[in-house]
Formats: C-alpha cells, structure tokens, sequence
C-alpha cells in the first residue's frame, strides 16, 4: 500500500489553477521531495493531502484512506508542519511538545525514542519560549511535535526555509534516520541543492509536476552539453553568449555562468572565442548537470511549449 | 478525553498570565469601568456652581439662598449685582445655573401670591441643566413647606412623587447591572473571538485541524477559562457595587449568580460565532466592538431609555442580549423578584443561547475554507 497516491488532482483560486491535474505516489519508508520554487502550488497540494483543504478535482489517499471521506482517520496518522512556524510562541519547548502529544493521546515519555535524536539538540533550551528560538531551534521543535505521536506519513512543508545552511544540513541528516523508522515522508523545498538528498522528486511549477524521478536518475539522463564560466563581467558576457547560434541557455549561477549549447563545443575553443570577443574568462569548464539546471532547462521548455 | 481538556485548559492560561494585553483587559477594564461609572459618569452632583441675582436682599432671600446651599447639592459661585453678568459665569464655565430672585419675593413669598423665580440653566449640557432645575425645585418646594407657606389656590394639583426601589434615584442602583452585563459580554465574547481568531492567524489552527480533537473540544477548551475568569469578575463587581457604592442585593443571591452564568453562556457562544467569521485578530475585535460593545452599551437600556428611541433602534435593542440581562439583574437586585418574574427574560436569553450556539457549531470550520 503506497502511503500517499495522488490521482489528477486540481485545485483553483479565484479563477486561478494553484495545483493542476497532479498524479504521483510514495511508497512506505520514502523520502518524496517537491521541488519548486514559491507560488509553483506545494502548499496548496500538502493542505489538500492533510485534509485541509478540498481539491476541485481528482481523488488521493493517505495512509489508504481517502482525504474527504476519511479525513477524521487521517487526522490520527498524519503528521504535519505547516510552512510557516506554527507552534505556541508563548508556550516554552517542553510546554509545546506536551500540550501536542496530549491532544493526540500520548506522552512525550511514550515515543520518546522517536523524536530523541531531535530533541537532545533542543533540551538544553526546554524551559524557554518558542518565540525566542532561533530559526533553526523553531524548525526542529516543529519537528518534535509533528512526530511526538508517531505518524505514519510526515508532511513537511517547507521545513528548511529560513534556516541557515549548518541547520539545514542537521534537518536534512534527521529526515534519513526517520526514513529508517518506516516513516513516509514528503517534503517540499525551494532550495535545489536539497533535491539529492531525496528518494524521490517532483519537479513542480505553476501547479504543474514537470518530471518525477529519482534525483540521481534525472542528472544522469540531462544529456545537453553544459559549461560554467566564470568571468568578472558577468552581465556583459551574459549578453553576448545570449545573442550566439550555438547557446540554448545561458544563466548566471552564484559565481558562474551556467550554460547549456545545442552541440558539444570544445571548451578551449569556447574560452578563446570569449576572450576574442573582449571578455576577462577566469575559468570554462564542463560540468555535470544539477537539479537546478534541469528544472530550469524543463521550465523553460514548459514555457514555449505553453507558448 | 479529559486529559486532553484539561491540556487545552493549562495552555489557554499560560496564554493568558503571559499576554499583558490580555491580562490588562481581564482585570482592567473591569476596575475602570466600574469606576468610571461609578465616580464620573453620574447623574448626582455635589457642589454644583450656581450664581445668584438677588434684587430682593432681604432676610426671606437670604433665607432661601442659605437653604439651597444647606443641602449640599449647590455651591454659590457669585452673589451678581446686575443682569448683565448673569451670562458671565456660565460662559467662563464657571457657573451651571442663575438663580433671579425677584423684587418683592419676601410681600408675596408672606402674602401667599404666587412667586416667581426665574431660572437660566445652561442647556448645552441638556441631562445635567434639567437635572439641576428639577433639584431647584425640590429645594423650593421645601423651603415653602418649612416655612409652612401653604398653596391657597384650590384648583392646583399637587403632584407628589416618590421613587421606590431607589428612592434616592442613587445612579449606582442603574450602573452596577450595566456594568456588570458590559463586561461579562466584553470579556466573554470580545476575548474568546480574539483567542480564537489569534490560532487562526499563527497558523496553530492549521495543527489543530490536522490532529483529532473534534471542533467541540477546540472550543470549549478555549472558553472554558474565560467562562471561568468572567465569572470571577461578575462577582468582582458585584462586591465593589455592593461595598463601595452600596448597591444592595434583595434577591436570592443563587438565583442572581445562576443568572450571570446564564449570560456567560450566551455572551461565549456569541464570541465563537464571531471567531467563526473573522480571520484576523483586528477582525475580530472590530466586530466585537461595533456589533456587541456599542449595541450593549448605547441600545440595551443601559445608559438611555430604550423607549425614547426610533422604533429602528428599540427593535436592534431588542436583540441584545445585555437588554435582557440588565431587566433580569435589576429585577433580582432592587426588587427582590424570583424565577417567575423573569422568566420571560430568561426564556430570550436562553433561546438565543441555542440559536448562537448551533450557528457558532455550524459555522466552526473543519477545514481551512
């Protein structure tokens, strides 16, 4: 039994397609990501997969029972941490966690072993007010309560915005050993760079799942030649390898130029050609694609083809 | 299930002992009020300022003159000399009232004509000008008495009046129910809506949903506390009205405090319903205050007679739950009435109880829309 099955759901706003016609599954024990960025529909999709809201369209289940009908028995399964920080501020630590395994009949005594890893990294700070953790601290109490009562499917959205990269990290280690304990989980992020560390991804935009795959599959099967450059006039070089025959796209990336060519190009040739042309290169190299390039190039893709 | 109450229960109050604001409102406003009606808000004066014209200067106006100020109520605040003053004081503010006695007042005061005092009252402030010249009056009306001065015209009817249940018309006996319906509504309604639009807003209703609790236990663990705190507070003024401003208590005490939670009830179930329809916090208190406060105050009979109003408002006021509240109160504290006196009133507040109650339960949300 797949622990979350999704089956052409849709969901408008105002006339506003926010989740369109969406399909995928995960399994018992996966770790499922939704990758895309603010305003592609992940919010939209977990309030309909927790119950909270209705799809217009389309039918899903969690945990084997459906999310209208049998929403009261979701309700017991589920664990859920909304995307903005949604805990008592006023309430300190231990105060939030027990009033949350309360109301769903446990004690933090009773699945202690479950959210231990977690909350030894939190303890030390029991005795004060949620609203005065850091970032990172609010996320992983978060977590605690979302696990005290042992849910079979974890919905986690966005649980890493806003928390800087050390955090991050530690959050991420967290949802691998929960894995080990059988716990479905979906997660959706913004930040690319946190796709690998999936079983699974969507690629998600404007409501619509662009590719679902695993992270590792879906970099090995980009077969699009792709170089990054580093020069100190970005935004000039930018400009000038937009306007060339040979690119099919060229973004900036951090400190690089990420560009993607029709055919193969020799990257010493491509260097001299730059430099012909007046531009300062540091470094050209061939790279190996990331999820980033490759919801791009299929975003970009999307969009001429919506065109 | 209990155990799960009684956790919301101990988290409400954590809200409440750790929100100033809250905290403030609870106990404050309760204090304020009662003492603001009580010591500035009243209809009783003491000391009014008055000005005297006195053409007469002899000892039968001196004599009237010294009666007015015995009673206390007045305060000479000039002795004029001529007409062209009188507007003086009370322009300067000083002054609320002139008194012209005229020439021959002690011949016709002994010869029993009839008398002829003028007074000028300054009626930008209408309530206290008729106020003042009615107590002038009285005060007339003894001082003839006293002076055994009998009305020889045969034809006159003498109107005598006597106030019962608050013989003194003491405007205490009328602000204590009032005040005592205002903020039970406040503190009932007004906080719950708030407490429960605030999850709304963090986002914990989102958690709440997500988790088993049934809509039902969500709300009566978050009114639960303040049923309890407003109760506290009836009582609260109840004690100060009956020590401080001797608003006695004729009725059946039990009956009195079974009433009070009666009317807890119903201003609760109002506050949810708002809650129900308001996604914000500033929302909610909007709502609170132009639907519950204003009404309450302005339309039940509290502060102005209902009678006296366009039949649009007196049937707003009928509506009102304090309206009721405060006939009940009254009727129980002045005049000492049991159940069957007031069992119309209770029978409103009760059906309306139900009425907001199953709209509130019907209205409550299981999800987000």
């Amino acid at each position: 039994m797949s622990a979350i099955k999704v089956e052409h759901i849709s969901k408008s706003y105002n006339n506003v397609l926010a989740v369109n016609d969406i399909n995928f599954t995960v399994e018992d024990g996966e770790l499922f990501g939704l990758i895309g960025p603010d305003g592609a529909g992940k919010s939209t999709l977990f309030r309909i997969l927790t119950t909270l809201l209705i799809a217009d369209k389309g039918k899903a289940t969690v945990a084997g029972y459906d999310v209208v009908e049998a929403y009261k028995k979701i309700r017991k399964k589920i664990g859920y941490m909304p995307g903005r920080f949604s805990l008592y501020q006023d309430l300190s630590v231990e105060e939030n966690l027990s009033f949350f395994a309360t109301i769903f009949g446990t004690t933090i005594e009773e699945n202690y072993d479950l959210v231990k890893d977690i909350y030894v990294q939190i303890e030390p700070f029991k005795k004060r007010l949620a609203g005065q953790l850091s970032g990172g601290m609010k996320q992983k109490l978060a977590l605690c309560c979302a696990l005290i009562h042992k849910p079979e499917v974890l919905f986690l959205d966005e649980p890493t915005t806003g928390v800087d990269a050390v955090s991050r990290i530690e959050f991420w280690d967290m949802l691998q050993s929960l894995k080990k304990k059988n716990i479905a989980i979906l997660v959706s992020t913004p930040y690319m760079d946190e796709a690998s560390l999936c079983d699974r991804i969507a690629l998600i935009q404007r409501g619509k799942i662009l590719r679902i795959d695993k992270p590792q599959k879906m970099i090995n099967d980009f077969e699009k030649p792709l170089y990054a450059i580093k020069t100190h006039e970005t935004y000039s070089t930018l400009q000038h390898l937009k306007q060339q025959n040979f690119t099919e796209s060229i973004l900036p990336f951090g400190e690089y130029l990420h560009l993607v060519t029709k055919q193969k190009l020799n990257v010493e040739i491509l260097k001299s050609h730059l430099q012909q042309n007046g531009f300062t290169i540091t470094e050209v190299k061939k790279i190996k694609a990331t999820i980033e390039d490759i919801f791009l190039d299929i975003s970009k893709n999307e969009k001429s083809l919506t065109k | 299930m209990l155990k799960v109450f009684w956790a919301f229960i101990k988290k409400e109050v954590y809200h409440i002992i750790r929100d100033k604001r809250t905290l403030l409102i609870l106990f404050g406003m309760p204090l304020a009020q009662i003492l603001i009606f009580g010591y500035a808000v009243t209809n009783e004066f003491k000391d009014a300022e008055i000005d005297i014209l006195d053409h007469a200067r002899n000892e039968t106006s001196t004599e009237l003159i010294q009666h007015l100020q015995s009673s206390g109520n007045f305060a000479i605040n000039e002795i004029l000399t001529s007409e062209k003053n009188m507007e003086s004081g009370m322009k300067a503010g000083n002054s609320k009232l002139v008194i012209v006695i005229p020439r021959d007042f002690s011949n016709d005061f002994y010869a029993e004509n009839s008398v002829k005092l003028q007074l000028i009252a300054d009626g930008s402030d209408p309530n206290n000008a008729t106020t003042l010249v009615q107590y002038i009056n009285e005060m007339v009306r003894s001082f003839k008495s006293e002076k055994n001065v009998s009305i020889s015209n045969p034809f006159q009817i003498g109107i005598e009046t006597r106030m019962i249940y608050n013989p003194q018309l003491i405007s205490s006996y009328n602000f204590v129910p009032g005040t005592i319906a205002l903020i039970l509504l406040i503190i009932c309604a007004m906080l719950t809506s708030l407490t429960i639009a605030k999850e709304k807003e963090l986002g914990t209703m989102e958690i709440l949903l997500v988790s088993p609790l049934p809509p039902l236990l969500i709300i009566l663990g978050k009114v639960t506390p303040y049923a309890l705190l407003s109760f506290i507070n009836a009582l609260i003024v109840l004690i100060i009205g009956y020590f401080v401003f001797d608003v006695p208590i004729v009725g059946s005490v039990g009956l009195l405090l079974l009433m009070c939670f009666l009317y807890v009830v119903t201003a609760l179930s109002l506050g949810t319903l708002i809650s129900t329809v308001s996604e914000t916090q500033q929302s909610a208190m909007m709502k609170s205050l132009m639907g519950l406060m204003l009404p309450s105050m302005i339309l039940s009979g509290f502060i102005f007679p209902l009678a006296s109003m366009p039949m649009v408002l007196q049937y707003i006021g009928k509506i009102v739950p304090a309206t009721y509240f405060i006939e009940i109160l009254k009727a129980i504290m002045l005049r000492g009435a049991g159940l069957n006196v007031i069992l119309f009133q209770v029978g409103i507040l009760i059906l309306m109880t139900v009425v907001l109650l199953v709209l509130a339960l019907k209205n409550f949300k299981i999800r987000l829309e």
